[in-house]
């Protein structure tokens, strides 16, 4: 076998797929809280497309996952049946859609806060799909080819909002600021390491660091735009995608498993 | 296995190909009744598979349109039961790569879109993505840091565009939201007939 036959071949490790997929279905899920429940109809169906897509690009993920893991995994297993400390999702998704110090019922869900987020998440898989559509994994490259045609439209939504918000009216500022400050120190989270990333990096080709001014870039163009200021990054970073998450999460799972953990193999 | 049987074999799986083709031309989306899925680019192929038992099956590619659009599945039901019914026995296999575009959908497809009242994706989004994908070997974010921009505070290629109104073909129209019924399009309104309308998005 040649080098390049065997770069081709050469498997991720699982727990970066189940990583990626993480992410794509916890947020998917928290914007599908929108449902039902948006400010105007048309953002309600914006962020259901937005959910419908990522929930999508976590099927994928999850089915590459199931197959390199055997044993009777699947999509379902992987999404429905593992627990907080298996999930592997950076912390920044799995908050809720709240300003800090909101009460967490659902009258009080902040659009700034999760607007905000898309676009910082966004902002980030712009980049990190644009990089892992070249990898020499055929099926992670066609994921990641069709997630990019995908978050390209949530960067533009969402971005757009940031701009109507942080340029809009005192009380949209301030709500849109008191978002950014909330939800940027989570964003470091995604430059720190983790070992399945650097086993990942060898094969694909993408080390996360290198994609930090880029994002800085996006995020602090956007943020002059908006009249918004960023925030000095510090303090507690987060470790979700080390399986240490916040006391969000759990909820969250509870919910969405809740089915499929009353009825298993049920169908419909 | 002796070359004439082989052989004809071959034939009937010809006509099994043929026959499905023939088959499936009468499939339409499930969400835009109006067009095929042969016009809209999601039936790549039908061709002949080696089956996991050594027989030699019908195999009917589709590529999906988004991740997570919810008619793919009915798309595979809709398939297998066609076939189904008229005795033939195949797979449906689903290809991700490479990614569905807008500029798959037939001309004919894209006028059926406008008398159906929904305005046809403007073409290139193929040739767009493939610009930016070989930029961003260079440098990840120029290409996208410049859509984000564009879309901001000048108008991007997708705005610039204008998209007539399918009911009275102004070109005064203008967008209400960049995501629609469905995942592939975005709501517009015409600004002369007042109008509603979707528009399918160059994707």
């Amino acid at each position: 076998m040649s080098d390049a036959q065997a770069t081709m071949n050469a498997t991720l490790p699982v727990d970066y797929l189940l990583h990626l997929a993480d992410n794509a279905l916890v947020l998917g899920q928290r914007n599908a809280e929108w449902c039902g429940h948006g400010p105007i109809l048309e953002e309600d169906i914006a962020l259901s497309n937005n959910s419908l897509d990522l929930v999508g690009q976590a099927r994928l993920l999850y089915q590459e996952a199931a197959a390199q893991m055997g044993n009777g995994a699947t999509e379902d297993t992987l999404a429905f049946f593992r627990d907080v400390p298996d999930f592997k999702n950076y912390t920044l998704l799995e908050l809720p859609h709240h300003s800090p110090l909101a009460a967490t019922s659902a009258s009080e869900r902040d659009f700034a806060t999760t607007l905000v987020r898309n676009f910082l998440y966004s902002a980030l898989m712009v980049l990190v799909w644009d990089k892992l559509q070249h990898a020499p994994q055929e099926q992670l490259a066609a994921i990641a080819a069709k997630s990019l045609k995908e978050v390209r439209y949530h960067l533009r939504h969402s971005r757009d909002w940031l701009l109507r918000m942080g340029d809009g009216t005192a009380e949209s500022h301030g709500r849109a600021q008191a978002a950014v400050n909330h939800l940027m120190p989570y964003t470091q989270e995604f430059w720190t390491s983790s070992d399945y990333e650097t086993a990942a990096a060898k094969s694909t080709g993408l080390d996360m660091a290198s994609l930090q001014n880029d994002w800085n870039q996006i995020v602090d163009q956007a943020l002059a735009e908006a009249t918004l200021k960023r925030p000095a990054a510090g303090g507690f970073v987060p470790t979700g995608k080390h399986s240490v998450h916040s006391e969000h999460l759990g909820f969250m799972l509870a919910e969405m498993q809740s089915l499929p953990r009353a009825h298993p193999n049920a169908t419909w | 296995m002796t070359t004439a049987t082989s052989a004809s074999s071959t034939v009937l799986q010809q006509s099994a190909v043929e026959k499905a083709w023939a088959l499936l031309e009468s499939l339409t989306d499930p969400e835009i009744p109006v067009v095929t899925l042969r016009e809209l680019g999601i039936l790549r192929d039908v061709r002949t598979a080696v089956a996991q038992d050594g027989t030699e099956q019908l195999e009917v590619v589709i590529t999906p349109t988004y991740s997570g659009c919810p008619a793919m599945g009915q798309i595979e039901d809709d398939v297998h039961n066609l076939l189904q019914a008229h005795g033939l026995k195949g797979k449906v296999k689903t290809q991700l790569a490479p990614a569905w575009t807008t500029d798959w959908i037939t001309p004919e497809a894209k006028e059926k879109l406008r008398a159906y009242g929904i305005a046809p994706p403007h073409s290139g989004a193929d040739h767009d993505c493939q610009t930016q994908s070989g930029k961003a070997n260079g440098s990840g974010a120029s290409s996208i840091i410049q859509f984000a921009a564009r879309s901001a505070s000048n108008p991007g290629r997708h705005e610039q565009l204008a998209v007539p109104c399918p009911q009275c073909n102004s070109h005064n129209t203008t967008e209400t939201s960049h995501f629609g019924s469905t995942a592939c399009k975005a709501l517009y309104r015409c600004l002369d007939c007042m109008e509603p309308f979707d528009y399918f998005k160059p994707y």
